[in-house]
């Protein structure tokens, strides 16, 4: 494909990340902060929220399958989660937390595993899209191109 | 403006510097490209503790950064504890707590300002533009000091 079509793509693509929810402003932020002295900084920032958040989605799987369910910490988990989803523009993943906040402090295990799959769910559907717009970019600049900025 | 003044301005801006308290790797990584952006030079604390002994060890800075949870120390036991040993930086609270009452008992324990995570790009500049006017003045205080030590 050429760079001006593999450009539209990404273009389009980028804009229908964020009309469907997935990303919020904050990603356009991050977006800002890259330049030549920080080449990778959108790519090491989000590598560092796919570790986090797999981190915390399997110790909210554990937590949520203990016979006696620690519901404080299941909630801190909930708090680092929208934190690290907030801090990348994860919106459809930090949308998820508050209701799941909420469950913990109604401490109903039922719903808190309805939440916990909703946002498992979630954060797969980002992770994704996320990695193909990573792939686009790595495309750009294999032919030749430059990343245009979404405004 | 004077060019002496011109020059006063960038040497002022270009000695700024922030401290980010922190245990969010995210956080701390965003937070240092946007005050970088702006020409402040960061360092980094993962809880209270580290920043106390930072201050202990004769570290000052303009700005500080600080988040309200975080494990050993919180945010609101570290500014307090920094005002009770006179530290008169900028210190602008952050969470992505919604409680009323957890905002005002941070604010109380001695923030200049609060704002809800993630600080945005218009925000981090007001505040560095903030600490540039506090250094300027300090700076101008200085120089009359200097200038009345010269005279008497």
């Amino acid at each position: 494909m050429e760079v001006g079509q593999l450009q539209r793509s990404f273009v389009e693509y980028m804009a229908s990340l964020f009309r469907e929810g997935f990303l919020d402003a904050q990603f356009s932020q991050l977006q800002q902060l890259q330049d030549d002295s920080n080449p990778d900084f959108v790519v090491e920032v989000v590598s560092l929220f796919f570790e986090d958040s797999e981190r915390l989605l399997n110790d909210l799987t554990m937590a949520l399958d203990q016979p006696n369910v620690d519901f404080k910490q299941v909630d801190a988990h909930v708090h680092q989660l929208k934190g690290s989803s907030s801090s990348v523009g994860a919106q459809r993943v930090k949308n998820c937390c508050a209701p799941f906040r909420n469950c913990c402090e109604e401490q109903n295990t039922e719903t808190c595993l309805r939440c916990l799959q909703q946002i498992k769910q979630e954060y797969l559907l980002v992770k994704n899209k996320l990695q193909t717009l990573f792939e686009l970019e790595q495309q750009i600049v294999a032919a030749g191109g430059a990343i245009p900025m979404l405004q | 403006m004077s060019s002496f003044e011109a020059s006063v301005n960038s040497n002022v801006v270009k000695k700024l510097k922030a401290l980010i308290v922190d245990d969010d790797t995210i956080t701390r990584m965003i937070l240092k490209a946007l005050l970088m952006k702006f020409g402040v030079k960061t360092h980094e604390a993962k809880n209270g503790q580290e920043a106390i002994l930072a201050h202990h060890s004769g570290a000052c800075f303009d700005l500080i950064l600080m988040d309200l949870y975080m494990p050993i120390m919180n945010g609101r036991q570290t500014t307090k504890e920094l005002r009770d040993m006179y530290v008169c930086s900028l210190i602008v609270g952050m969470t992505s707590q919604e409680k009323e009452e957890e905002k005002k008992s941070f604010m109380d324990a001695g923030l200049d300002y609060y704002y809800q995570k993630p600080l945005t790009n218009d925000e981090s500049h007001y505040l560095v533009e903030k600490i540039k006017g506090n250094a300027l003045s300090l700076s101008k205080l200085k120089s009359i000091d200097l200038i009345h030590m010269l005279i008497y």
